[in-house]
């Protein structure tokens, strides 16, 4: 009884003395499902890293038997021109994260910048902003996309160019109303006060009170615009072969014969998306529960 | 209210004229229509006519005003593919994917509006973490990824259902027909839709069961049922409206991959067609006609608040 009350207190003053990324760690590995989902997606960004080393085959290279069924040559099959399915999906997986992590940065900054100056200007540079975030907000989003794809020549830059392009307005929203309400902290006033440069006070005041729901919502960003890359790849607007990606692998599953009776060349790249998608969605969740300073002790 | 509608309306027209100005460069970027005319057995004079037929000679601020007095006119222009004009195009695919998302839509928020509840009213419970599992997943599917998997299963296995088209061909197809055919698109857009606004109505019922007026009531004792059903739920009409707000842009656009993939014959498979054969026209129409969608949709969302929350006042 003693001890424990002993323990209680123990962990008591551990949480009151922790400091905040101790917390936000804490509060973090309480979501088992998350946690794995980090494990998970530090494994397979590690094998999209290394694909040089770990991949058994050159991806472009035709080494086998066309459309071959997997066997202990060649794991995953290969597909219908005899590249390796294997090598193709580590490579596919590197140029999808890529892709997506590229967007999400490029969004990001273009989303942080306007709404930075729209929250903090106000009055006319607001207006303006905003009203444009709703133009671009107006479009459907996969039409934009789509649309866009068709007017530039497809390619793996373009794709990430057009996708950070049109995924900002939702960070804008959220960084704007976040310095809306910072604007009139004191600690903020106090620096106008004091006369600190312009720079000191977005960047070194502002800017790193709006970094945690920031990175909650680039997760969602990440995930969204790694399942837009697939769907552009597979509709041949994205990524354009020989180059894979997850998206583009799936494509030939488009004709019958693919989807019937070759199975490993359409379910591990879609099973590939899934499971990357879900464990950033994941991560996300628990991040947005962490890094909340709201959230309950639980 | 009629003021503040107006006020809306107002605000909106200069975002449409935005719109208007941004579709209009896309246009202009993608290049001349001439060019899909040019070819060996066109002349350079007859080039020469049909750009001063077209207007094309003049600046690009006048042909942007002589195309918006068109477009004010209800003319929309005439497809570059199939010389039919644009309006009548998008009427004749407008049913179809209104059917498809309508339907969608009912099914996912009748999934997603008890499971949301469910969900939050039994925080933390195993039911809960199921919930929440499946909404993850069900919005991180890619929906092509899905409807692969369903061709794969009901079609090519199980032959149980149709994968491509509205009606069998052959047939004057009727409702059950029809019916058939759209058994798996409804399931990958009812999954995705569903998916996030499980998340999304949890996360608000939660909110709202964190309020004061709720501990009141629990305080006075009249009984969980009570609480939950009669206090908590009218307040949870706002989230509700929201997510049905937030999707109605999506009744337009946002099955362009899943009518393409099920060659459902709506706006999304057209829309597909015009962008693979660069038909501008029918591009803008139909960017023109979700940013007017969207537009409405916000102002009926705004409208909708006011009538379930009566503290809303516009």
């Amino acid at each position: 009884m003693v001890i424990s009350i002993v323990k209680a207190q123990d962990k008591n003053k551990s949480i009151a003395t922790e400091s905040y990324r101790q917390t936000v760690f804490r509060r973090f590995r309480r979501h088992h499902l998350a946690a794995a989902s980090l494990i998970v997606l530090a494994v397979l960004c590690l094998a999209a890293i290394l694909a040089p080393f770990i991949a058994p085959y050159e991806p472009d290279a035709i080494v086998g038997p066309f459309s071959g069924a997997p066997c202990k040559e060649f794991l995953l099959g290969t597909d219908q021109i005899g590249r390796d399915v294997l090598s193709r999906l580590l490579y596919a997986t590197r140029v999808s994260l890529l892709v997506g992590v590229m967007a999400t940065l490029l969004s990001t900054v273009i989303g942080v910048a306007l709404g930075l100056a729209a929250g903090y200007f106000g009055g006319v540079v607001d207006m303006v902003i905003m009203r444009f975030t709703d133009m671009v907000m107006s479009f459907p989003y996969i039409l934009l996309v789509l649309v866009a794809a068709s007017i530039f020549k497809p390619g793996l830059w373009n794709i990430i160019l057009i996708l950070g392009f049109v995924d900002w307005p939702g960070i804008a929203r959220l960084v704007r109303g976040n310095v809306l309400s910072l604007r009139e902290t004191n600690f903020v006033k106090g620096n106008i006060v004091a006369g600190m440069p312009l720079r000191h006070i977005l960047f070194s005041e502002i800017l790193p009170n709006t970094v945690a729901p920031i990175l909650v919502y680039g997760t969602s960003v990440l995930a969204l615009s790694m399942l837009d890359e697939a769907a552009l790849s597979f509709l041949g607007m994205g990524v354009q072969p020989p180059m894979a990606s997850l998206g583009n692998m799936l494509n030939g599953a488009q004709s019958l014969t693919v989807l019937t009776d070759k199975p490993w060349l359409w379910i591990p790249p879609g099973l590939l998306i899934v499971v990357l998608v879900v464990a950033i969605n994941f991560v996300g969740d628990a991040l947005r529960d962490a890094l909340d300073p709201n959230s309950e002790k639980r | 209210m009629g003021k503040y509608i107006l006020k809306r309306i107002l605000i909106a027209i200069p975002v449409l004229i935005g719109i208007t100005i941004i579709d209009y460069g896309i246009m202009c970027l993608a290049g001349s229509p001439l060019e899909m005319l040019q070819g060996p057995r066109v002349s350079e004079g007859a080039l020469e006519a049909k750009r001063i037929a077209l207007g094309l000679d003049k600046p690009f601020y006048i042909q942007y005003f002589v195309w918006l007095g068109q477009l004010l006119r209800g003319n929309l222009g005439y497809s570059m593919k199939s010389y039919q004009s644009v309006s009548a195009m998008i009427g004749s695919h407008l049913g179809p994917t209104l059917l498809l998302m309508g339907v969608s839509l009912v099914i996912s928020l009748l999934l997603a509006i008890p499971a949301g509840i469910y969900s939050a009213v039994h925080q933390y419970s195993k039911g809960d973490y199921t919930v929440v599992t499946l909404s993850f997943l069900g919005s991180s599917v890619p929906g092509f990824f899905l409807s692969l998997l369903l061709i794969y299963i009901f079609t090519v296995r199980l032959g149980l259902l149709p994968s491509s088209g509205m009606t069998t061909l052959g047939t004057s197809g009727g409702v059950a027909d029809v019916a058939k055919h759209m058994v798996m698109p409804v399931i990958v857009l009812a999954a995705s839709m569903a998916g996030s606004n499980i998340r999304y109505i949890r996360s608000s019922v939660l909110e709202i069961l964190q309020q004061d007026y709720l501990r009141t009531a629990r305080a006075k004792g009249i009984g969980r049922f009570k609480v939950i059903y009669k206090h908590a739920l009218r307040n949870a009409l706002v989230p509700i409206v929201t997510v049905i707000g937030m999707q109605i842009p999506m009744l337009f656009g946002g099955a362009i991959i899943i009518e393409q993939v099920f060659s459902w014959p709506g706006l999304g498979l057209m829309t597909m067609s015009a962008i693979s054969n660069r038909d501008y026209p029918v591009i803008m129409g139909v960017c023109l006609l979700s940013a007017i969608v969207v537009l409405v949709g916000n102002l009926l969302t705004d409208i909708l608040y006011a009538l379930v929350d009566p503290t809303i006042q516009l």
